[in-house]
């Protein structure tokens, strides 16, 4: 149950719990139990809400920061990763293979917000060796939910 | 002018509620159970290789039976799937949707006056062509007592010494009703006793919810008295793609080849070429729809138990079809009042033949929120019907 219990409310995490019982098949407690494990194991980490925010009037600027850092002895990139993740307007944090070590998303109010962050905060870091920073221009896609609005049904009403 | 048009073809039945089928469409905001097809796009990466086969140029006729690659990727999933071994060359034929390798089939095996054995209530298309092929249809009546499996019984009463065909359709539209290993044993014997060739409609074979789907052409002895067919369409989401295969005989296949040549040329290049993409890659895909479809199932069956309607459990397709016996009134008139009262469109178990009258079938090919509302109406419709009948 648990893998498609996660696939379910990975799409829909406000699903109504009776619901969920009945399409896994299950009881509804065994539902509530399931999950009550699962976020206190941490394999559910939040239930947030997915926004497009350029629908809204609010302005929001988004940025991918590639960072190559120095790794510290006896803790790889950890620590610098954990220094820059400290940062709330920091969103999201990996650590990749490949031509740079650390990349970082950003959201901020406008580009000099963001600009800032990376001038002030992120390249004075000790051990930031460089940073490229690349501006989101449009999302299409996220969380695999796609922000253009799907077609309607286009089938038939009755087929046999 | 004289009458120019065929006696045979005008002869044929016309669907008893193409009055009912006419309403639904002129009914502008009415929402609909009644759709027999997948709700899902193709998945994108068969999109894809259909798309690249064009820029490549692959626009010309493949050869008759199909391109040799994906009858062969047939070949591999009949094994993986029902561990039957089938020779790429000789024992397949790429045909335009599964509707067009029933008519083949029937076609190259028919005689005149030959009986052909067709379970209902099933897909309309059967006993139509049958008749076209010169055959007579005999209509076995499946019953809801016995989920509407086929029996042994009932097809030694049906026999005479005439029969030649069994047409099994299963996992079922419209009922959903799936034949078990031990149901095709029990039919398996009566079958070899009486030396009938099986068409075995495994098209919704992937959409089974009980256990791996069985293919009566694994039991033994069953192979070479079976034509199989199934096809791209409900597994992979491929409706529009008009894509299906036949398994058999080799003496069969080559005679259904012919016809097919004659007829098609060949099945589109295109589809064959994201058929091959399909079968390699798109396990997954079928695995994901799958279980969507089967959620989707069990909240039908629950709504059912709550507002109380009878119906049976099924295990395949993407069907459920419950009795509405209770109120007193034919599945035509039962569906015509709930779509104009609360403006739902479901099919009436009658459009898959007379077996099905008192029943009704729901498709959940839709998005639980678009099944959530429609159960919604069906609620108030039934409470509704049961408060007039007091």
């Amino acid at each position: 149950m648990r893998e498609e219990l996660l696939a379910v409310i990975e799409k829909n995490s406000r699903i109504d719990l009776k619901e969920l019982a009945v399409i896994l098949g299950v009881e509804e407690i065994d539902v509530v139990n399931e999950m009550a494990k699962l976020e206190s194991e941490g394999v559910i980490c939040g239930y947030h809400t997915m926004i497009n925010w350029e629908k809204t009037s609010l302005e929001k600027v988004g940025a991918l920061i590639e960072v190559k850092v120095t790794p510290q002895r006896g803790q790889g990139f950890d620590s610098m990763a954990e220094r820059i993740y400290k940062y709330p307007e920091v969103d999201a944090v990996y650590l990749l293979s490949g031509g740079y070590d650390l990349l970082i998303i950003i959201e901020g109010k406008t580009i000099k917000e963001v600009a800032s962050f990376v001038s002030d905060k992120l390249s004075t870091l000790d051990n930031v060796l460089s940073t490229a920073t690349h501006f989101i221009l449009k999302k299409y896609k996220e969380h695999g939910t796609i922000f253009k609005k799907e077609h309607a049904d286009e089938r038939e009403r009755i087929t046999l | 002018m004289r009458n120019m048009l065929s006696d045979q073809v005008v002869g044929l039945k016309p669907s008893g509620i193409r009055k009912f089928f006419d309403i639904v469409s002129e009914m502008k905001d009415a929402i609909s159970l009644g759709v027999g097809e997948p709700d899902f796009d193709t998945p994108w990466h068969i999109r894809d290789e259909g798309i690249y086969s064009l820029e490549k140029g692959k626009t010309f006729y493949t050869s008759n039976a199909g391109l040799k690659e994906l009858r062969e990727e047939i070949c591999n999933y009949q094994e993986r799937r029902n561990k039957i071994k089938y020779d790429p060359l000789k024992e397949v034929l790429i045909t335009v949707g599964g509707s067009e390798a029933i008519d083949m089939g029937l076609r190259a095996v028919i005689n005149p006056g030959d009986e052909v054995l067709i379970p209902q209530p099933s897909y309309v298309s059967y006993e139509p062509c049958a008749i076209l092929a010169g055959a007579k249809p005999v209509i076995i009546d499946l019953k809801a007592e016995n989920e509407f499996r086929l029996t042994a019984k009932e097809i030694e009463d049906a026999c005479t010494d005439k029969t030649k065909v069994l047409i099994l359709p299963f996992p079922n539209n419209p009922t959903g009703a799936i034949m078990e290993r031990k149901d095709l044993e029990a039919i398996a014997k009566v079958i070899i006793e009486k030396d009938l060739l099986v068409m075995s409609d495994e098209i919704y074979a992937e959409l089974t919810y009980k256990g791996e789907h069985v293919s009566i052409a694994s039991l033994p002895g069953m192979q070479e008295r079976t034509i199989l067919i199934n096809g791209f369409s409900k597994a992979y989401a491929m409706t529009g793609w008009r894509l299906g295969y036949a398994c058999g005989p080799a003496d069969i296949i080559a005679q259904m080849t012919k016809i097919h040549q004659f007829a098609i040329m060949c099945a589109p290049t295109t589809s064959q070429y994201a058929a091959i993409e399909a079968l390699k890659n798109g396990d997954n895909d079928v695995a994901e729809m799958r279980t969507a479809y089967n959620q989707r199932r069990r909240f039908l069956m629950n709504a059912f138990k709550e507002m109380g309607l009878e119906c049976f459990e099924p295990f395949g397709a993407f069907y459920v079809f419950p009795c509405i016996k209770e109120f007193g009134m034919t599945s035509e008139e039962f569906a015509t009042r709930f779509l104009e009262e609360e403006k739902v469109a479901a099919v009436p178990g009658t459009a898959f033949g007379n077996s099905g009258e008192g029943f009704l079938r729901i498709s959940y090919a839709y998005s639980i929120d678009n099944l959530r509302e429609a159960i919604g109406r069906l609620d108030r419709f039934v409470k509704k019907l049961r408060a007039e009948k007091k």
